[in-house]
């Protein structure tokens, strides 16, 4: 049977100009949208920007080094809250890198059957899903009168270290920093374990199979492979410690000066100063606590680009 | 069942296997297997894939350990040990039974680091920088990186790369060392280059090899077992040893019909 | 078969176990230490969840899902207003952020992968989600309490959504790319244009996953309190119009339990129940999901 060529069919219509130009202003659009996604960042950086302008005219980078803080006299000075967010952050990455690579190591090997394995992880996971606030009422009725008196012991005991050189108070920048290091401990765990995992079967069957016991393996060979995508675990979480708001304001005691390095006393940190302060502000304060937002986001976003390059970098060599 | 042949003992055995059966889970993946591997030679592993060869290789240094659902039946000895015994440490195991892969795998560390892993992790109390030199020097590397040693592995050549693996494997001091398929990610040079070395290595160590090239086995194996795989009624994929020989009998005078045919080319 | 026999060649060394060897008690300590931290990071999970239980459960009825939050100092009442505030709030975000976050992922899933263009914008959102969410709060209080004057529903649900979109984003687009291209070729094989292939062929196969993306965002963004702190703001009412100062119960929480008041109190811990509740059910709801499309 003979094929025939017949122009007057169906299939052989042109597409209708109208057509094709719906498709291509279809995948234009959808550009246009993905295009303004990316620049809302840089909208955001602007808006806060512009409101924090008379704050920065004013104050210039003085308020990076002025601990003042008064409504009263319009002076503003944020040296104690970006002091405050620094340690807050440093205190919950020493507590939760060695633990959250813990947790990563031994959910990432084979130390456990999937069946047990897997819901482990899920519920590490879930720490990283209970709302801050929630975190925040918590340690207010239960985790500061379980820290009080071992803070209470550290001050007596070792008191001559200026870390714990005074009483604590009940709220204060340690129990900020414990409820940040178990806020962030997911965030570590779970990129730690990704970066462990990604690491090529075949190295760890070289290292089982020159003799290496499995912790020789991880150590020497899964943790050095695994090392840039941790790095990058570590400054995600250290980005989200610096900006997380609701448990430290509620833990932290909000004192806006500095009376001593003690990590036992209260401070306040960017984020719960924003929080305490915005819903009751005018004038000039408004632009100091934008200036303040502004400040807390470039440091955030230092923290962060750092780690999505590190992270990037990692996940193309693997 | 099977019987040994009662052949002249030339040699000494290394590793003797009595009637081992190896699962995965349910799944019997090799079976009926009562082989003895003679000491400093080199003895191929041949056949098609999924027959289980790897398997057993991987038997030897209990490397599949690291598989949850393995275990076998039966026993396999390494000299006059039970390989399988509960006593039996596997990384004390792993240390005598070296292992070359398929994939080239330095570790992402420089070349004199991939030497110097083993024996470190040993505790090797003598020259580090005189071992890591005999070692690449018996894998034929020493001449091409002997000004790089801080350079990565990772960065070497396919061929070189495997040269490094087996000088790495090599740096501990093993008895045996396991090749599984060692050169089916290189080029033909490299391939020889290997091959070359394997026959100045069975000098010191025993061999074992896995290999798909048939060309490479007749070459450079001493003895050879041909492996063969059935599917049961449910489908699953068996892997048993129909011939085993000294190599020259294999491949010029074979006893069985289907070792006749892969060995020709026919199938596989 | 036949087999070369060989005599038994002699053992080079021990191969058995050396229980005190430094290289074995070395091991066994790190396993001991990994397995106590963690099941040291999972005590606060079981604690807060044990205690939000206990003190959440007392005033778990209907009043409190029904009224209005007692005056200072008295007891009874409940978070009904805060519970609507959220359902509105989360409702305004969900309807600005699906939309754009969907269409965005299309673009990075379907015509951008691997362009330069799509590698910025996934830079760029994925940074975006790093932004502390309180400095969201600030960029939506600077655009909208500023601009209407007044603190609103609205602002918080703008809010919200700019703290939803890189979530909805990314699930999105992993969902838009996890369906196979042997769809995609298919379809424009039988000569479909790429709308077509988008929206009927490859979007309706990647809707559950997107779904459960969405809820997750939704999850969390009903649980965030620092972008509706100074947005939507607080109110003891009932709302009329979503243009008022709108209560929502992690803002409630927030308040109430940094009252002193131990009515005030107990309404927080009952309402830290419900959002813990939501949270998680839809956390395993997501997992089930996901796992039964994984099999």
């Amino acid at each position: 049977m003979a094929l025939t060529t017949d122009h007057s069919s169906p299939m052989n219509r042109q597409r209708s100009g109208f057509a094709r130009s719906l498709d291509s202003g279809f995948v234009w659009g959808t550009a246009a949208v993905a295009i303004a996604v990316g620049l809302l960042l840089a909208v955001i950086a602007l808006q806060v920007g512009e409101d924090a302008l008379p704050a920065i005219q004013k104050f210039g980078l003085g308020f990076l080094v002025s601990s003042r803080w008064s409504v009263i006299d319009g002076e503003f000075g944020a040296l104690t809250q970006i002091y405050g967010t620094i340690v807050t952050s440093l205190i919950a990455l020493f507590l939760a890198v060695p633990i959250g690579v813990g947790i990563a190591i031994f959910l990432s090997e084979d130390f456990l059957p999937p069946r047990i394995k897997q819901p482990i992880v899920f519920l590490v996971e879930l720490l990283a899903a209970i709302p801050s606030v929630v975190y925040g009422i918590w340690g207010i009725f239960v985790l500061i009168p379980i820290l009080r008196p071992f803070g209470i012991w550290l001050h007596e005991t070792l008191g001559w270290i200026p870390l714990f050189a005074t009483a604590p108070a009940g709220p204060g920048i340690y129990a900020a920093g414990l409820v940040l290091a178990i806020m962030i401990l997911p965030i570590i765990a779970a990129i730690s374990r990704d970066a462990m995992v990604a690491v090529p079967a075949e190295l760890r069957q070289a290292a089982y199979g020159l003799g290496a016991t499995r912790w020789e393996t991880i150590f020497q060979i899964l943790l050095p492979a695994g090392f840039s995508g941790i790095a990058g675990g570590v400054m995600l979480a250290l980005g989200r410690a610096m900006g997380e708001t609701m448990a430290v304001t509620m833990l932290i005691g909000n004192a806006n000066t500095i009376d001593s390095f003690s990590i036992l006393s209260q401070g306040s940190t960017v984020a719960s100063l924003l929080a305490n302060q915005f819903a009751e502000a005018g004038g000039l304060q408004i632009s100091a606590l934008m200036y303040a937002a502004l400040v807390l986001f470039a440091l955030t976003l230092v923290v962060n680009i750092l780690a999505e390059i590190v992270v990037r970098r990692f996940s193309l060599k693997l | 069942m099977t019987s040994r042949l009662q052949s002249a003992r030339q040699t000494d055995s290394i590793f003797r296997t009595e009637d081992l059966n190896i699962y995965y889970g349910n799944f019997l993946a090799v079976r009926d297997l009562s082989i003895d591997i003679a000491k400093n030679s080199i003895t191929a592993f041949i056949g098609p894939s999924g027959c289980g060869k790897s398997t057993v290789l991987r038997c030897f240094n209990r490397l599949n350990d690291l598989i949850k659902s393995f275990h076998i039946e039966g026993k396999i000895y390494y000299h006059d040990q039970d390989l399988y015994a509960s006593e039996v440490d596997p990384v004390e195991v792993r240390r005598q039974v070296g292992m070359v892969f398929q994939k080239p795998n330095p570790f992402p560390k420089s070349i004199y680091d991939n030497i110097a892993f083993g024996p470190r992790l040993l505790g090797y109390k003598g020259d580090m920088d005189e071992l890591v030199e005999q070692s690449l020097k018996q894998a034929a590397l020493w001449d091409d990186v002997k000004d790089k040693l801080k350079a990565f592995g990772t960065d070497l050549s396919g061929g070189q790369q495997q040269r490094l693996c087996i000088a790495r494997a090599v740096a501990v001091q093993p008895d045996v060392i396991l090749m599984d398929e060692p050169c089916s990610a290189l080029d033909p040079i490299s391939t020889l280059k290997v091959e070359d070395l394997l026959q100045e290595l069975k000098e010191k160590y025993t061999i074992l090899i896995v290999t798909h090239n048939m060309q490479q086995a007749s070459r450079a194996s001493d003895y050879t077992a041909f492996f063969n795989v059935e599917a049961n009624s449910k489908g699953q994929r068996t892997g048993y040893v129909v011939e085993y020989e000294r190599t020259e009998a294999i491949f010029q005078s074979p006893k069985q019909q289907a070792t006749q045919e892969y060995v020709s080319g026919r199938f596989g | 078969m036949t087999a070369p026999d060989f005599a038994t060649a002699r053992r080079p060394g021990s191969l058995n176990r050396k229980p005190t060897s430094p290289r074995t008690l070395f091991a066994s300590a790190m396993t001991v230490l990994s397995i106590f931290f963690t099941l040291l990071a999972l005590i606060p999970l079981v604690a807060v969840l044990a205690y939000v239980l206990a003190n959440g459960l007392s005033r778990l009825d209907v009043a409190a899902f029904t009224q209005l939050p007692p005056a200072p100092g008295l007891g009874g009442g409940g978070f009904g207003n805060a519970l609507l505030g959220t359902l509105l709030t989360v409702a305004i975000a969900a309807v600005i952020s699906i939309p754009f976050g969907v269409v965005a992922a299309i673009y990075l899933s379907e015509f951008g992968r691997d362009t330069r263009l799509a590698d910025w914008v996934n830079f760029f959102t994925n940074v975006l989600s790093g932004v502390p969410s309180i400095v969201i709060g600030a960029f939506a209080y600077a655009v909208v309490v500023l601009t209407t004057g007044t603190f609103s529903a609205v602002a918080g649900g703008v809010a919200l959504a700019i703290l939803m979109l890189p979530t909805i984003v990314r699930t999105a687009a992993e969902a838009l790319e996890s369906v196979p291209n042997d769809f995609r070729q298919a379809s424009i094989g039988l000569g479909a244009t790429r709308l077509q292939t988008t929206l009927k062929i490859v979007f309706p196969a990647a809707v559950p996953a997107i779904l459960t993306g969405i809820m997750l965002a939704i999850a969390r963004a009903a649980g965030e309190t620092a972008p509706v702190l100074f947005t939507a703001s607080f109110s003891q009412y009932w709302n009329t119009t979503i243009w008022q100062p709108t209560a929502t119960l992690s803002r409630l929480v927030f308040s109430f339990a940094t009252a002193p008041y131990p009515g005030q109190q107990e309404l927080a811990w009952t309402a830290s129940l419900v959002l813990v509740a939501l949270v998680l059910v839809t956390s395993i709801l997501a997992r089930l999901v996901t796992q039964r499309r994984h099999k």
